[in-house]
């Protein structure tokens, strides 16, 4: 305990093998070797943080040099692909510029979170019970790794990769298991008999966050509405691929632009990017990260459930199911990524349930829903403010979200995003579209005057 | 004179300079240093409470699923845990994620910061000094002990962990968190291949923890140094807002061992971790070896 400090310390002497060895000039070298001592931990950092540096601005490597090849052509060439088999990583970074709302995009969600939260906690409840739908809200905000795997139609495999745990649902032929390893627990559901249709959804929700059937939808929209053209090439998952360009002509469009990574070999799409026309970071943005066209092992496509997981059984009307009603998604909500889609002005999105009306077209499409639920919780929220405290929050939660607004049609809150705006009026219609809150209006008051 | 010492790895340029170039004469150094570090009751106590956390966890989850109810309910409690039930070699599992954050790194704090300090605290690191072994090679050998001990105290949970959950739930084959099922010899593979990528997690903030050592002439105080340190970097990494400097925190990756259940294997994050721990291995280390060959011992 007791340690004399020297005032000196070139007179250390013989203290230690090390001072015998090393003063050969007391005082001043000393305090020369000290400092080119300590020196070295300083340089090491350095190199350290340059090598850091250096390395990330050399992975940005340089553009392939490929043959010129014109937007038709491209497009045919994806569209001809009849590439089978891949396996890889999927990176997927959404942002659409929601007030942290974790539990989603489906206009019910937005609906019932905004008046008073209760979507955020039935989304929480969902997360334990492995129903693939729950899950896939989360994938609508935030960076998440995906690993899929695909072996013809019949079998695929999509892992949500998560912090010491994984979500996995495995499709092989007739069954369609889901995997949740955080809470242990299994949803087996079979596509096979009459309930075909419903069960089916999930695995074509699924194909949905690939970027090949996000690419394929984006040209589906395409026609006189779209400009599309081939920019360049790109370097995708270590893979030469050509940037097909898509832009909406239509001025009232929210959509800047959709950047698609064509593979120039496979014509696979490898990269999928949205961006926003106000600018910034791209709202979404999925790629591969890694990809191989090679038969995937065949073990991928078999599950065992594990001895001790709960296992729920996805038939029509089972607990599950009954489960996720409750938790006020409603019918809708079980394809919450197609709608999500569906709303970024990408068809096929589904939002075929009924009192839905569109209006517009390709990218200005505008979809109006005449949903009770919408209408009761705002008129709900309004007479709130006479009622208690708890409405009284609700209504101070939905002004935070939203701006007032008025026109022809009435008066009406206006929620806006980065790409979706919508409209909900007083008189309980909602409006939603890809397009700025100008046109929501505008189309507001004309199915107003239309009625 | 002293450039030749200056490069640690110059074992030839050291053993020129009038050593007794006796073979495996650091090895023998290196016993016992080992020995003294494991002849501590302190040392021996770590391991013990160590090895009491699987079998507190595994009585825990099995006394909760006796009466029949399910296991785990998804969120909460440690990683992993909701497969005990199903498989005691998640037990391995869960226990080294739950003694990763703090108890295993707090031991290593505790053994690291008394390598050197306690030495000088108890007046015995000039005796060492005497010895013909130089300041570098003392250092490694301090260092190496402590690594040996991180191994030690890794080892201690996992065989703990594979004892208690043989002994309350049944082994068998192991569905990984993919998904997929694997052997149970294969489940005992990853399970030893994670215990090495843990205690491996465990270098840099024993490098820091040695370098915090030579700093003092007080045991107790390099330990609180350390320990605090641990977790001062444990709970800014939890700030979203420090997402620039986050990833150089030492203990951002330790979690990526969870990677190794996982089929196939992703290898990213691992390997980020084990550069993050060199990188600290290198700076403390080099910065401990600084100071130590520069510092007047006196004690």
């Amino acid at each position: 305990m007791a340690r004399i400090h020297q005032p000196n310390p070139g007179a250390e002497g013989a203290e230690g093998a090390e001072g015998a060895a090393g003063t050969d000039a007391p005082g001043r070298g000393t305090g020369r070797r000290k400092a080119v001592r300590y020196a070295v931990p300083v340089a090491v950092a350095g190199v350290a943080a340059a090598t850091i540096g250096i390395g990330s601005a050399l992975a940005k490597s340089a553009d392939p040099d490929l043959p010129r090849i014109s937007a038709q052509d491209l497009v045919a060439k994806m569209a001809a692909s009849d590439t089978q088999r891949i396996s890889g990583s999927v990176k997927i970074s959404t942002d659409l510029g929601l007030p942290s709302m974790p539990s989603g995009f489906s206009l019910e969600g937005m609906g019932e979170g905004k008046s008073g939260g209760k979507g955020d906690k039935g989304a929480k409840g969902d997360g334990s019970a492995a129903s693939p739908e729950s899950k896939l809200t989360e994938l609508v905000s935030g960076t998440h790794t995906l690993r899929v795997a695909a072996d013809g139609p019949d079998r695929q495999r999509l892992s949500v990769v998560e912090r010491a745990a994984e979500y996995t649902v495995v499709h092989n032929g007739a069954d369609v298991w889901a995997y949740d390893s955080a809470s242990n627990t299994v949803h087996h559901s079979r596509n096979a008999e009459h309930a075909a249709g419903r069960q089916q959804a999930e695995p074509r929700d699924l194909s949905k966050a690939t970027p090949q059937q996000l690419a394929k939808q984006a040209l589906d929209a395409a026609g006189k509405t779209t400009d599309v053209s081939v920019d360049g090439t790109a370097k995708v998952a270590g893979r030469d691929a050509y940037q097909l360009v898509i832009k909406p002509k239509q001025q009232e469009s929210t959509v800047g632009a959709v950047r698609i990574a064509v593979d120039a070999k496979t014509g696979v799409p490898l990269k999928f990017t949205l961006s926003a026309k106000s600018g910034g970071k791209a709202v979404v943005d999925a790629g591969f990260t890694s990809v191989d066209f090679g038969k995937p092992a065949a073990g991928a496509f078999t599950f065992t459930p594990p001895k001790g997981a709960k296992v729920t059984e996805g038939e029509p009307g089972g607990p599950a199911r009954d489960g996720h009603g409750k938790d006020g998604h409603g019918k809708d909500g079980d394809q919450p990524l197609g709608k999500g889609l569906g709303a970024l002005g990408l068809p096929g999105g589904g939002t075929d349930s009924s009192g839905t009306r569109v209006t517009g077209e390709g990218w200005a499409s505008i979809v109006e829903l005449k949903g009770a639920d919408p209408a009761k919780s705002a008129k709900g929220a309004k007479a709130g403010e006479k009622k208690g405290a708890n409405d009284k929050n609700a209504e101070a939660v939905l002004d935070s979200f939203g701006s007032k607004v008025s026109g022809d049609f009435g008066t009406g809150r206006l929620f806006s995003t980065r790409i979706v705006n919508a409209l909900m009026t007083d008189d309980g219609r909602v409006l939603v579209g890809a397009v700025s809150k100008d046109a929501l209006v505008k189309a507001a008051n004309a199915a107003h005057s239309g009625k | 004179m002293w450039r030749a010492e200056s490069v640690p790895g110059a074992a030839a340029g050291s053993a020129a300079q009038s050593r007794p170039a006796v073979p495996g004469w650091h090895l023998s150094l290196l016993r016992n240093e080992i020995l003294t570090v494991f002849r501590r009751w302190r040392t021996l106590a770590l391991l013990g409470v160590l090895a009491a956390v699987p079998v507190l966890v595994g009585v825990a989850v099995k006394v909760e699923t006796g009466d029949g109810g399910p296991g785990g309910h998804g969120d909460g409690g440690p990683a992993f845990i909701a497969q005990v039930t199903g498989n005691g070699l998640f037990l391995v599992f869960t226990s080294l994620a739950a003694t990763l954050p703090f108890f295993l790194p707090m031991a290593v704090g505790v053994v690291a910061g008394d390598s050197v300090a306690g030495e000088a605290g108890a007046g015995t690191l000039r005796y060492l000094l005497v010895a013909p072994a130089g300041r570098t090679r003392l250092l490694l050998v301090k260092y190496a002990s402590v690594l040996v001990f991180c191994l030690a105290a890794t080892l201690v949970v996992a065989l703990s962990a594979l004892t208690v959950g043989a002994l309350l739930f049944p082994l068998g084959e192991v569905t990984l968190i993919s998904g997929t099922t694997v052997s149970l010899g294969e489940g005992l593979l990853r399970a030893l291949l994670i215990a090495l990528v843990v205690a491996a997690s465990l270098a840099g903030v024993a490098a820091l923890g040695l370098f915090v050592s030579t700093l003092t002439g007080s045991g107790i105080a390099a330990m609180a140094t350390t320990v605090g340190l641990l977790i001062t970097v444990q709970i800014m990494d939890q700030f979203p807002q420090l997402d620039a400097v986050r990833p150089y925190f030492f203990p951002h990756y330790w979690m990526a061992f969870a990677d190794l259940l996982r089929d196939p294997v992703t290898t990213e994050q691992l390997w980020r971790d084990l550069g993050l721990q060199g990188l600290y291995v290198a700076v403390f280390g080099s910065a401990a070896w600084a100071r130590f060959t520069t510092r007047d011992v006196t004690a």
